[in-house]
């Protein structure tokens, strides 16, 4: 298997950025995994979602795990740097990275078997330590790359493709985020762009942990009738409870909805998000609420879709840990070294 | 059978016995400094179980005018001030040796030895009658004791005075009244009984202008010269002091004016996380390194493979301790050289680094974030609980100002732009070294993909036979420019012709100094070789070559050294012959001349024989 790298040709007429990137610029290779996956969708949402950020693509760093999810990382931004780590341990890799430069962009890509099964400890501590980073699972229910075991996302009583039935209670990732901390969470479906996309703007704006659980069907292992996480059946649960619109700093606010329905959200960044609620009055800023409206749907077996909570103050890791403004990779000897007659005070009180 | 009690000055072991969390080891601490303030070397250890209350420890302190900082094996005089191990602590003296005890409470005549001199001082009456308070009663005990042993010894009161001054700094208050009970100790001593003993310390000028001071602590003071901005860790003995003395070192030089930190700290939860945290922080341009130990060692294997194989730099400091599994925590070894040098699954190799001191351990602790960016790839420093938790005395730390950091080849977007030709992993120099570029450099050029998949020369994933075999070929090129930037043996010739050889590392060294000596006096001569680090510098194979018969001195079971010398040098394993101690305890003198010089006797070679060449 090799990667076929696109033609670079741009054609003249293609749209363009702010910065004057088209899409192109934000694609990478193309991907290998099997056609009709959920996986390949959501790539194609944070494709549309950079570009239409405007950032520029190699201000990016994309960390993942190990999983056809993982993998999918090579299939966009060609001009930022990747780093396919180890399975289960994208959290702790992006937190270093992060470390070393408060200034790029992080995303961070994993699986469900990456990160509820193998990495559940280092999902909990990077939401915990607030990184600054959009954390993307891309949830099947199912390990792909290892041929559809069951990973520890899917559902109670639902069936493997061979007609196995789970007997292992599921772990929920969002209603986890939430307890942990991160403050930004929310749920989406890799079938729904029109969601998807502006969710992922908003939480890459989002200035701290922002964590994002997308259910992203694997139709090689778990695309049939008696899974949960199946094409059919999350459209069929899927109860969302909000559109998103994002708005531009400074652009004016254009969205135009009844009276009541209509939630913006300022970001840090000086970024507006614009939250048209569906059916329930729901709070963007209220975590217990949000865990308890989460529980409260899935007991009647509904998936929550939307953005299900937004911390307006977050705190990010640097601030904790009240690092200097530029990069700490950024520093050198003068920065760093205190020199030799401070260790020469140093000796003298060693004596 | 040495005839009375022993007689000697500057040259005697004194052993504190304590019960863990009694508040004796700054009292101890600073018997260890006066004696060092009085010109005379001391070599303290602690001794402590995996506790923090309740438990024996032991402070044990060498005193040394000639100089030998090992480990000396035996105990000169006791202060046994642990009922508990009271009768295990008395049969440890040396014939003719002393033991000071509380005699508040009168012990019958079976629990002393008719071949010692005991000194009785009632220290807890001495105690209660001044003190009311129960904790001022336990610390205080301390430093009574410290008075008495002050007069016994013959020390210099005002270097204690002083001492105790330095310690209470800022906290004033304190000063006084510790002045106060050292004096009340002493005045007992004084007045009750025969002072100084025949034991004693006088005066000298064999410190100069060394430094005392621990190993973790120096080697976080390497970290922070070196430039390491990034550091993730999780406690384990007897690491946990090399990440702590990091943040408090960094407290005082690393804050810019507006209070910034300039370093980032992460105590992670797991040595997974930290590993991870520091192979991500090396990636993206920063110096990042983790302290740990063996169990440590162990969960970071699938990391450091993924560090070998994709080329990422970061320091790792494995402060040894016994083990397998928990083994002995607070006991020293040196037992993962093996699970360090080939750490992870499948073909890896890793530089390690054998620091002998603090001294070393500074220098080797800067060094490794040059050799970890010039390599791009994990390196080990490797200490043991006997370096890194003891105070040694040891050459003042020292660094050139003109000194750069070596950031390695790391290709800027000035290099890209002007259009240099970039594959991440193409051997542009022929030394294995390839270029890296940091993420977020240029907006077309010199982004790649970082994976643990095998890939060809531009980072392109790849299965195929070739480019992976050129690939692994590479590693092994980078593996052979290390040898050459890595610190070199260093050999010490017998000033007579020898046809045997002894190689040894790390905190083995000043014990392995001093049995030479022994074994000199015992007529045998023998050529050293300190081996400073993995990959191994062709000298340690000219060495070998060089004599009949080499020991390889290390203080672990398996000999764990001597393997991965017979394995890298191609040696025949009859030629090394092993020296091991590995009991937990630190490696002596007496136990490596007495091994080696039985050794030598077995050869039955005449001692002084000269070899034609
Ligand atoms: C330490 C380790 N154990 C097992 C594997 C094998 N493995 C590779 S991917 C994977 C599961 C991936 O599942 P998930 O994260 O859900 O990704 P998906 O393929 O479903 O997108 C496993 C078990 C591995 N790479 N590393
Ligand atoms: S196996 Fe499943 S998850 Fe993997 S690529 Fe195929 S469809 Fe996607
Ligand atoms: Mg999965």
């Amino acid at each position: 298997m090799t990667y076929i790298a696109k033609p670079k040709f741009h054609h003249p007429g293609l749209p363009k950025n702010a910065l004057g990137y088209t899409h192109r610029d934000y694609e990478g290779t193309i991907s290998t995994l099997c056609a009709g996956c959920g996986h390949d969708s959501i790539t194609a949402a944070i494709i549309e979602a950079c570009f239409e950020l405007s950032i520029e693509p190699h201000r990016v760093a994309k960390i993942s795990g190990i999983g056809c999810s993982s993998k999918t990382p090579t299939y966009f931004l060609g001009n930022s740097h990747g780093f396919n780590s180890v399975h289960g341990r994208m959290p702790s890799v992006l937190t270093g990275a992060n470390l070393a430069n408060r200034d790029l962009i992080y995303l961070g890509v994993s699986g469900d078997g990456d990160s509820a099964s193998i990495g559940l400890g280092q999902f909990a501590h990077v939401l915990r330590r607030g990184v600054n980073m959009t954390y993307i699972v891309e949830n099947n229910g199912v390990y792909g790359l290892t041929k559809g075991q069951f990973s520890a996302t899917a559902d109670r009583g639902s069936k493997s493709k061979r007609g196995v039935v789970n007997t292992d209670n599921s772990i929920d990732l969002v209603a986890m985020a939430l307890q942990l901390g991160a403050t930004f969470v929310a749920r989406s479906f890799s079938g729904d762009k029109a969601q998807l996309v502006p969710i992922i703007k908003a939480a890459i704006e989002h200035d701290g942990a922002a964590f994002l659980d997308v259910i992203s069907p694997c139709v090689a292992f778990n695309n049939h009738a008696g899974s949960t996480k199946s094409f059919d059946y999350v459209r069929e649960h899927n109860e969302a409870v909000n559109r998103l619109d994002v708005i531009p700093a400074r652009a004016p606010i254009t969205v135009d909805y009844a009276e009541g329905s209509l939630q913006i959200v300022e970001q840090h960044d000086g970024s507006r998000l614009a939250l048209r609620k569906i059916g329930a009055d729901y709070d963007i800023h209220d975590r217990t609420a949000a865990l308890g409206f989460l529980q409260r749907h899935s007991a009647k077996g509904q998936i929550v879709t939307g953005v299900l909570f937004i911390d307006g103050e977050p705190v990010d890791l640097h601030a904790s840990l009240r690092t200097v403004d530029r990069p700490l990779n950024s520093l050198t000897e003068a920065d760093l070294c205190p020199g030799s007659a401070a260790l020469e005070t140093i000796n003298a009180s060693l004596r | 059978m040495p005839s009375g009690p022993i007689s000697r000055v500057n040259d005697f072991v004194v052993r504190f016995a304590n019960v863990n969390g009694s508040g004796s080891a700054s009292a101890n601490e600073m018997f260890a400094r006066a004696i060092m303030r009085m010109g005379v070397p001391v070599s303290p250890r602690n001794i402590f179980p995996s506790n923090i209350q309740g438990l024996p420890t032991w402070y044990e302190v060498r005193v040394t005018e000639d100089g030998h900082l090992g480990a000396r094996g035996g105990v000169d005089f006791m202060v046994a001030m642990n009922p508990q191990t009271f009768d295990k602590d008395v049969a440890a003296i040396e014939p003719g040796g002393y033991l000071l005890y509380d005699s508040t409470k009168p012990l019958p005549a079976s629990k002393f030895r008719d071949d010692i001199t005991v000194i009785g001082v009632p220290l807890t009456a001495i105690t209660n009658r001044e003190y009311s308070d129960p904790r001022q009663r336990q610390l205080f005990k301390n430093i009574i004791y410290l008075g008495a042993l002050s007069a016994l010894l013959d020390m210099d009161v005002p270097a204690i005075e002083k001492l105790i001054g330095e310690q209470y700094r800022g906290k004033d208050k304190l000063i006084g009244p510790n002045v106060h009970a050292l004096h009340l100790g002493r005045d007992w001593a004084l007045q009750n009984l025969k002072c100084p003993l025949p034991i004693r310390v006088q005066k000298a000028d064999k410190v100069g202008d060394r430094i005392f001071i621990e190993g973790n602590s120096a080697a976080a003071l390497g970290a922070v010269y070196g430039g390491a901005t990034v550091c993730a860790w999780y406690p384990i003995t007897p690491s946990s002091s090399l990440a702590d003395a990091f943040t408090r070192h960094c407290a005082k030089l690393r804050v810019d004016a507006d209070g910034k930190a300039k370093y980032a700290i992460i105590q992670a939860e797991d040595e997974l996380s930290s590993i991870g945290m520091v192979i991500g922080a090396g990636w993206n341009g920063a110096r990042a390194f983790t302290a740990t130990s063996g169990p440590g060692i162990s969960l970071m294997q699938e990391f450091l493979g993924l560090a070998y194989f994709a080329e990422i730099p970061g320091v790792v400091f494995n402060v040894q301790r016994a083990g397998p599994s928990t083994g002995m925590p607070t006991r020293t070894q040196q037992c993962d050289i093996i699970s360090c040098a080939y750490a992870s699954h499948g073909d890896t190799k890793h530089v390690l680094l054998f620091p002998e001191d603090p001294a070393e351990a500074f220098d080797f602790g800067a060094m490794s974030f040059d050799l970890a960016d010039r390599l791009q790839t994990p390196i080990f420093v490797m200490l043991d609980l006997d370096i890194g938790m003891n105070h040694r005395l040891c050459r003042p730390l020292a660094w050139d100002d003109s000194r750069a950091y070596d950031r390695g080849k790391v290709m800027t977007a000035a290099e890209l732009e002007a259009g240099k030709e970039f594959g991440r992993y193409l051997d542009v120099h022929g030394d294995g070294i390839p270029y890296r570029t940091y993420p977020g450099t240029h907006p077309t050029k010199g982004s790649f993909f970082t994976r643990g998949t095998s890939r060809d020369r531009y980072a392109k994933y790849t299965e195929e036979a070739g480019p992976y075999v050129d690939n692994m070929q590479r590693l092994l090129r980078k593996f052979e420019t290390a040898k050459d930037l890595v610190p070199r043996p260093l050999i010490a010739n017998s000033g007579k012709s020898t046809r045997y050889g002894v190689i040894y590392f790390g905190s083995t060294s000043p014990a392995m100094d001093e049995a030479i000596g022994m074994l000199e006096g015992r007529g045998h001569a023998l050529d050293r070789m300190r081996v400073r680090a993995f990959p191994f510098h062709s000298s340690v194979t000219s060495f070998i070559a060089d004599h009949d018969f080499v020991f390889v001195v290390e203080q672990n079971r398996d000999a764990q050294l001597r393997s991965l010398i017979v394995n890298e040098c191609g040696i025949d394993p009859v030629r090394l012959v092993p020296i091991l101690h590995y009991d937990g305890t630190p490696i002596t003198a007496r136990f490596i001349a007495g091994a080696i010089g039985e050794h030598l006797d077995k050869f039955k070679i005449a001692p002084k024989r000269k070899v034609a060449s």
